[in-house]
Formats: C-alpha cells, structure tokens, sequence
C-alpha cells in the first residue's frame, strides 16, 4: 500500500489544472500547543476529499484557517494556484470557499428561504422571486425538496444540515467545507448526505469532509488524509483506495490515526463490533430476565427555558443492564437524567429504586441509595475548577462521616481515600491538592467518575459520557459502564451519539420531543430502527 | 494541621514541588498587591485631593494618625472597631455564598434601638451580666429576623436579594427610627431618642485599658466565622454555592436550608453588632436618624480581605484609626467630616482598576509556566480577535494544560 507522505505542491505533481484551493505549509500555534504544524492540503474539482483525525488532531483549526476564522502563523493558502489571504468568514466566501459548520447557524425563528437571503446584503431591496428560483434550481441540483417557507426550527436536522449546504453554496461557492456534518444526524439522512454530496462533485465542486468517523471517510472519500497531533500522518489517494480490499485500508488508516498504540486501543466501532456482539447476546438474556432495579412510571417533568422537559416517561433497567437513551440533543435529555438523580422535581409520575419510591427524595438521599449520576456539564456543575481534586471527590458527601465528624474536615482520611480513588480511576493529576480546573476535560470527567462510581454504586445515569474525550479515555469510560453492569450495577446511558450506544447498550429507548418513543434491542438493524425512530417515524413503534 | 501524605501513585517531583512552592508565594505576593495596593493609592490621591483643596496632606494625615493612634487614642480606636468587625464578619459569611446582604442597615438600626429601647430597664432589674446577654441575643435575633424575609423569597423563589434586602432595610431603618420616637423614647427629654443606661451599668473595660470586653467577643466571632468558613461541612457547603449554585445544587446540597442559614447568622452578626455599640461605654442610648450606617463604610474592606474572617481584622483597625482619627483630623483642617467617605470611595475605585488589571494579568499566567509566557510573547504576531482564538481552540479538543502535559 502506497501512503503518499505529504510533500511538495499537489498542483505541480499533477501537472495540468491546478487544485481549487491548496494549503500549504501551514502552521497554526495556540499557547502551550501546535494544533497545526507544515500541513499541506488541497481540494481538486469533482472531488471529496475526507480529513480525517481524532479530538484534538488539529482538524477544527484546518477548518477555521480555511474558512477564515483562524489565521495561520506561517504557511500559505493558493486559490486556483494564485496565492490569497483569507482573513474573514466573509473573505472564505468571496474566494468560493462554503463552511458548513457542526453546529447549526440558522436562525430558528425564520424561515428557509429568510435564512438564506441573510447574506445578500449587497442590494437594499431583496430580490424574493429571485432566491425562490436559486433555491429551486439548487434543490434539482442537489436531488432534495426543501420548502422554502417553512420555519427553520420545524426542519429535521437531516434538512437543516441540506439547507445549510445551500447557504453555504449560495454565493456561488466552489469548494463547500463540512466540518464533522454527521455528528447529529440519523443513519437515512447520512445516506442523503452521500448523495448531495454525489451530486455536488458531478457539478465539478470540490468537498472538504471533516470527520473521525472512519467509515463514513471510507465510504465517502475519493482522498483521505490523515490528522495526527497536528500534523499530516498520511494521505491515501483515490486509486489505492479504489484498489486495496477494506480489511487493510481500516488497518492502514487506523495505524495513520493512532500511530504505534493503534492495536492496543481498538476503540474504532466497526472493528470490534462483530465480537461484542457476541457477547452481547448472551448478557442481554440475562438483562431481560433480571429484576427491576430503576423504574420509572410515567415521570413527567418540565424544561427549562427552551430546554423541553420530559413527558409520560416510563421505563425500567433491569440488575446488570445498560440502556441507552438516544435522540437529538434538546430532546429532553437533559429534564431525564435530572428528573432521575433528583435535579429536578417530577410533576406526575413515580420513580422506584428497588421497588422503594424515591420521587420525593432528595439529590442527597437519592446518592446515599446508591443512584448516581454523572452530568455532561462537566466544568458548569460537575467540578468546582477552583477546589482541589481531593475536595471535588467529595463534594457530594459532605458533612459525611468519616471525612466529616461534627461538621469539621478531616483532611487525612479525605486525602488517603482521594489519593486511592485518583490511583483506581487513573485520574493523571500532579497530586491531590492540584485544583481540577487545571486538568484536562479528560481527567476531569474521571474525576467525576471516581466520585460517581465509588462507594457502592447501584445506578448510574451517564449524560453525555464521553463528550468531547480523547479517544483513550473514551475507551476507558466506556470499559467502566461496563465494568459497573458486569459488577450488578445498573447504566443509563443518555448519548447523542449513536454509534456509542450501540458499542455499549444491551436496549436503546429513543427520546423525542420529551417523549419516549421506543425501545429497542441492540440486535443488528437497531442503528436503523434508532434512525428511524429518532426523526419520528410512525411505521416502528418498536418496544422490547 | 498534619503534613499532608501524598498517595505513592502521585509523588510529587522536586521540581514540581519548587514549581508549586514558587506559586505559592506568587499567589500570596498577588494576594498581597491587590488588598493593600488600593489603600496606598488612595492615601495618596486623598492627599492629592487636600493639596488641591490647599491643605497639607502631611499635616492632615499626621493628625489622623495623632488622634486615631499616638498616646492612648488607639484605645478609642480599638472601641469603634467592635461593631465594625462584627458588621464585616456577618457581611464575609454570606458574601461567600455569593449571596449579598445590603440590608446591614436595617438590621443593625433595629437592633440597637431595641437594644437601647429595653436595655435601661433590663440591666436595672436583672442580674448585669444576664442583662447583657439577653441584650445581645435580642439584637442578634432582630437582625436575623429582619433578614428573614428576603431570606424565604430568595429560597423559594430565588427573588433577587439585593432588592429586597434594600428594601427592608429602608423599612427597617425607619421603624428603628419610629420605635425611639415613639415608645422609647425617654419621657424627660425632648429630644428623639431614648432613655439613656446608667454609665456603670455599661459594658466593663478590659482592667488596665479604656477598651470594653466586647472586643474581645468581637475577635472571638472573628475566630469562629474564619474556623467555620475554612474547617466545617457548613463553610465548604457556603464556598460551592458561592463558586457555582448549579454545582451546589448537582451536589445535592439543600440549597433553600443554606440560604436561609446564612441569611439567618449574617443578620445575627450584624444585630449584635448593634448591641456591642449601644452597650459600649460611648453610648447607652441612640438618637433617633442618627444611628450610625458602618456597613456602608465597611464593604470595601470586606472585599479586600477577600471574603476572608482574619483578614479582615487588620483593614477594620486602618478604618477605625482612620475615622477615629480623621473625625478629628477633618474638624482641625476645617474639613467635612464626609472627607473620609471620599477616602473610602477612592480605595473602592482603585480595588476595581487592580481588579481589572490583575484578571488580564491572570489570564495570561495561571496555565503556564512563565518562561513559556515569556517565550510565547516574543514570538507573538499580531492576533486575531481573543473570541475567535479561543473558539478554534475549544473547537479543536485542544487544552492548554494537555499541551503541557
């Protein structure tokens, strides 16, 4: 297998037309860190070339170098061969070059055809008629049907996600740049993406595909490129991966991605998918036949702000069992995993830990008992950064003995037992007295975790579990979720990402709207019944 | 407090045990430059000011410092800083819970007039000591009671406390005012205030000095609130809902219980403030719209103490000299005994500019080395807007101590 280590313009090998846009050398330096060193990258007409590269490899500053939101320390930008300067979002789009960002940028309030005329801002009057025919033209083009009056808050993220790609091509843009664009989407609309995306490289438009998803690079890729540490780890190019068989260009991009270590950490779903399975199974059998240890009977509880809340929810988790809740982000998740641990009151409905009802009882009562939970909002309720990693392990028994006797700390037992906890869950700190705001978001979610699973957990609700973690640690969280089930613990595992859920979960139960609206075995074909269930299709009322 | 054992798994390297040192000192140095760097600033811009207003400063702050220290006057000095203390020690209690009292004048004119209202009877027909007690748990208990309404809104509906602390303050101010106008107020006179206690059945000085024995409570409460603050469940529990209610609340703290605590013991604090200043030998009775407002004075100096029991001690004895002293200081100048709110105000204007600065300071030192700083300066270009760095930076999972690590 040929991996083209990066070297001199791809223009001048190619010889002929040069790259629609050309990155070369480019060096980007935040303090403490090089996110990019001597990268080189270019995009060829009629092309999709996927970058690809764990958290933290340098990828999201390629992109806000390309869209103009960053500007490199060193290195140049060539468009059409011609040396330019990209130096805002605005400039990026005078050049032809489209971002599509991971997060939606359109105005909910507004409708489809509103959020696309915000940008021309060149004529006083808006020609309405006019970008009703542009986005028609671009709806045949593209293959979508986008109604341009409906509000934009009302569109699935699917059609969001399209609609933000006609914006980003409305000024005539050439290269269209999509940073991680199926991080929030359900497997169909991944499968529309693929063909827009088919379509735009008929139209001779060159595509930037941002992912660490190394399927979706496969399937989607016509160059690859690999991220390491901020610099280039390799590129394959069109015809070996036309030509090599799958089993050995996943080995050579993982061995590209994670280097020497790649073997030891196997984290990549796909690759270890087919002997989980296995083992799966059997546990399930055991998880179905369990006793209740959570249930939840008809919970309701409010939102806040434009935060829903959750209605009607039920649901039990059996001794051993790990279920998943899946759904788009702001579909209640939130109201759940805070209704559970006692965060929040529930308006209707009774939750029962072991058969003992628990809706009255407080966050504190509820811990004692043994029912945890581990927050997403790591830095803005999880940890106090300016409190040592000691206190922070302790921060949900305080007053309690035998760190606490008659309200006083008792600095030496606290300290042994956070130096224990920080040994156990290889929290990677200077010492015990270190303030957690210094460590990493990595270390700080085991933080959490050794606070959350020690002192005999019995339910654990994760949010968001490994959000934003290295791949390293989200392998090692994910290895404690099932360490917890397997030890007769209990996991309710709230996540927006899919593929983690079907990693870990014995059922996944689909949360929309506030609203349960299925649950499903982890069996081959969930992913698609997940799908299907998350964008509220009728047709699988699927329950387990 | 034993030597702190660190676990084997993270021994501490000497390096990083110098490193850690060193920012020790850093952090005490900084400490340090911030709480008293204001009060020389403004020592110097008041003197400034009187050169401008064509008086000597020299002459004036030698007389603050005749009268407020020189010979026995740091006595007097040492008198008036009981209700101060006490006042700042209540107000550092619930500021750490980032929760803001503002109604320390309500609570403490209650107080006192109450205090002055019963007192004459209470110490002529009980045991003296016993009276003095009753005393001060009375004022104590109106002062928390007076809190408690803001207290309840605050924890039930998490109503904003600023405001109706004020508010009750107002409320409070005037009752205190209409009680010794009304029931209190001594018969034999006409003037509004309210019957005087008897010189010797005022609080006893401490043998050998002019000072009374409440000072010594006064820095018993001090002592107290800084163990409470630092060393309980109660003080760490305060220390997270001021860091952060929605950690507090994650925790599983009893949030309105806390609330209402630390509204009920700032208000006690702050009431008995009030009896040490009726009962101390200056007084034994209060003037109706003449009962002093020291929690208007004293905030600055809880912040410089940064919400810190003991620190706040060594700012309260500069106030106390400085009123003391400048009451006296002013009238011989021939100045406005206001000059010493100007005083106040300019330490309060130069805390927010060493505010200012020392945040951007912080920001460009606390999460590296400052070698690397220093490095990262030279080299550096011009930049772009922070907003969009930072983003790119949380965009691309990149954190500054991993870097370093």
């Amino acid at each position: 297998m040929s991996v083209h280590e990066h070297s001199a313009s791809a223009g001048a090998r190619a010889g002929g037309e040069p790259p629609l846009v050309e990155l070369i050398g480019i060096r980007k330096a935040y303090p403490g860190v090089l996110a990019n060193d001597d990268v080189s990258f270019s995009v060829r007409r009629g092309e999709v070339h996927c970058l690809l590269g764990e958290n933290g490899a340098g990828k999201s500053t390629l992109i806000g170098i390309l869209s103009g939101l960053v500007r490199p320390d060193a290195g140049a930008i060539l468009i059409d061969g011609r040396e330019v300067s990209i130096d805002s979002p605005r400039t990026a789009l005078e050049h032809g070059i489209g971002t599509v960002y991971q997060h939606s940028t359109l105005i909910p309030a507004l409708s489809v055809l509103e959020n696309l005329m915000l940008g021309d801002t060149r004529r006083l009057r808006l020609d309405v008629a006019g970008a009703r025919r542009r986005l028609a033209e671009f709806g045949e083009m593209l293959g979508v049907e986008v109604d341009p009056d409906a509000t934009a808050a009302d569109l699935s993220l699917g059609r969001q996600q399209q609609v933000e790609i006609v914006k980003a091509l409305w000024r005539g843009s050439r290269v269209l740049v999509l940073d991680e664009p199926t991080s929030m989407l359900t497997p169909q609309a991944f499968a529309e993406l693929e063909q827009v995306l088919g379509r735009l490289k008929g139209q001779g438009l060159g595509v930037v595909f941002i992912t660490h998803k190394l399927h979706e690079a496969l399937s989607l890729g016509d160059r690859i490129t690999v991220l390491r540490q901020g610099r280039i780890a390799g590129t394959l190019e069109g015809k070996t991966l036309r030509a090599a068989p799958a089993e050995e260009l996943r080995a050579a991009i993982v061995g590209l991605m994670f280097g020497e270590e790649a073997p030891v950490v196997t984290d990549v779903a796909e690759l270890r998918e087919d002997i989980e399975r296995v083992e799966l199974d059997h546990d399930r059998r055991r998880a179905a036949e369990a006793e209740t240890v959570l249930e939840l009977d008809d919970v309701s509880a409010p939102g806040h702000g434009t935060e829903p809340g959750v209605e009607h929810v039920s649901l039990r988790l059996g001794f051993g069992e790990i279920l998943g809740v899946a759904g788009i982000d702001g579909n209640g998740q939130r109201a759940l995993a805070e209704v559970v641990a006692g965060q929040r009151h529930a308006t209707h409905g009774h939750i029962r830990l072991y058969d003992a009802p628990v809706t009255h009882l407080s966050v504190s009562a509820r811990q004692k008992l043994g029912l945890r939970y581990v927050t997403d909002d790591r830095l803005g309720e999880g940890t106090l950064g300016g409190l040592s990693v000691s206190l922070n392990l302790f921060l949900k028994r305080i007053g309690q003995r035998p760190f606490w006797r008659f309200g006083r700390m008792q600095r030496g037992p606290i300290e042994q037992t956070a130096g224990e906890l920080v040994q156990r869950f290889d929290v990677r700190t200077p010492s015990v007295s270190t303030r957690a705001g210094t460590l990493s978001g990595g270390n700080i979610q085991k933080v959490m975790l050794a606070r959350e699973l020690s002192f005999d957990p019995k339910v654990v609700v994760f949010h968001k579990p490994t959000y934003g973690l290295d791949v390293k640690t989200t392998a090692t969280v994910r290895d404690m979720i099932r360490g917890l089930a397997r030890a007769g613990g209990a996991a309710l595992v709230i996540s927006t990402d899919l593929d983690e859920l079907l990693e870990i979960c014995d059922r996944i139960a689909v949360l929309s709207r506030g609203r349960l609206v299925g649950i499903v075995a982890n069996e081959p074909g969930a992913a698609e019944q997940v799908g299907r269930l998350m964008v509220g299709d009728a047709a699988v009322e699927a329950a387990a | 407090m034993a030597e702190t054992t660190l676990p084997a798994g993270a021994p501490l390297e000497p390096a990083a045990l110098a490193l850690l040192r060193a920012r020790v000192a850093t952090r005490l140095l900084d400490v340090g430059i911030r709480s008293l760097v204001p009060v020389v600033l403004a020592l110097v811009a008041g003197g400034l000011l009187l050169a401008a207003l064509g008086r000597n400063p020299f002459t004036f702050y030698g007389h603050v410092w005749d009268y407020g220290v020189a010979q026995d006057n740091w006595q007097q000095s040492a008198v008036s800083m009981v209700p101060l203390l006490l006042i700042a020690v209540g107000l550092t209690v619930i500021f750490r819970a980032n929760i803001w009292n503002l109604g320390y004048n309500g609570q403490f004119a209650l107080g006192a007039a109450l205090v002055a209202g019963y007192g004459p009877t209470l110490v002529d027909r009980l045991p003296l000591w016993f009276a003095f007690v009753l005393l001060a748990l009375l004022a104590a208990a109106v002062g928390a009671a007076w809190t408690l309404v803001p207290a309840l809104l605050k924890a039930w509906y998490g109503t904003n406390e600023i405001i109706t602390t004020l508010m009750m303050s107002f409320v409070g101010v005037d009752l205190a005012d209409y009680l010794i106008k009304g029931p209190f107020q001594d018969p034999s006179i006409r003037t509004p205030q309210t019957r005087a206690i008897a010189f010797d059945k005022l609080l006893p000085p401490i043998p050998g000095t002019s000072i009374d024995v409440s000072l010594l409570v006064a820095f018993a409460a001090v002592l107290v609130v800084h163990y409470v603050l630092t060393r309980t469940a109660f003080g760490l529990r305060l220390h997270v809902l001021g860091a952060n209610p929605r950690a507090a609340r994650h925790m599983g703290i009893d949030l309105p219980r806390l609330t209402v605590s630390s509204f009920l013991i700032s208000g006690a604090l702050i009431g008995g403030a009030a009896a040490a200043y009726v009962l101390s030998p200056f007084w034994g009775y209060v003037r109706a719209d003449q009962i002093p407002t020291y929690g208007d004075s004293i905030i600055p100096f809880v912040f410089l103490a940064r919400l810190n029991a003991l620190a706040v001690v060594p700012f309260v004895a500069f106030y106390a000299i400085l009123s003391t002293g400048g009451d006296f200081a002013a009238s011989q100048e021939n100045l406005p005994t206001d000059f010493l709110l100007v005083l106040v105000g300019l330490i309060l204007l130069f805390m927010t500019v060493i505010e200012y600065l020392g945040r951007r300071r912080e920001l460009g030192s606390s999460y590296l080395p400052a070698g690397l700083v220093q490095a990262l300066r030279a080299t550096r270009r011009p930049a772009p807007k922070p907003a969009l760095d930072e983003r790119a930076v949380a965009a691309s999972g990149v954190d500054a101590d991993e870097g370093r690590a």
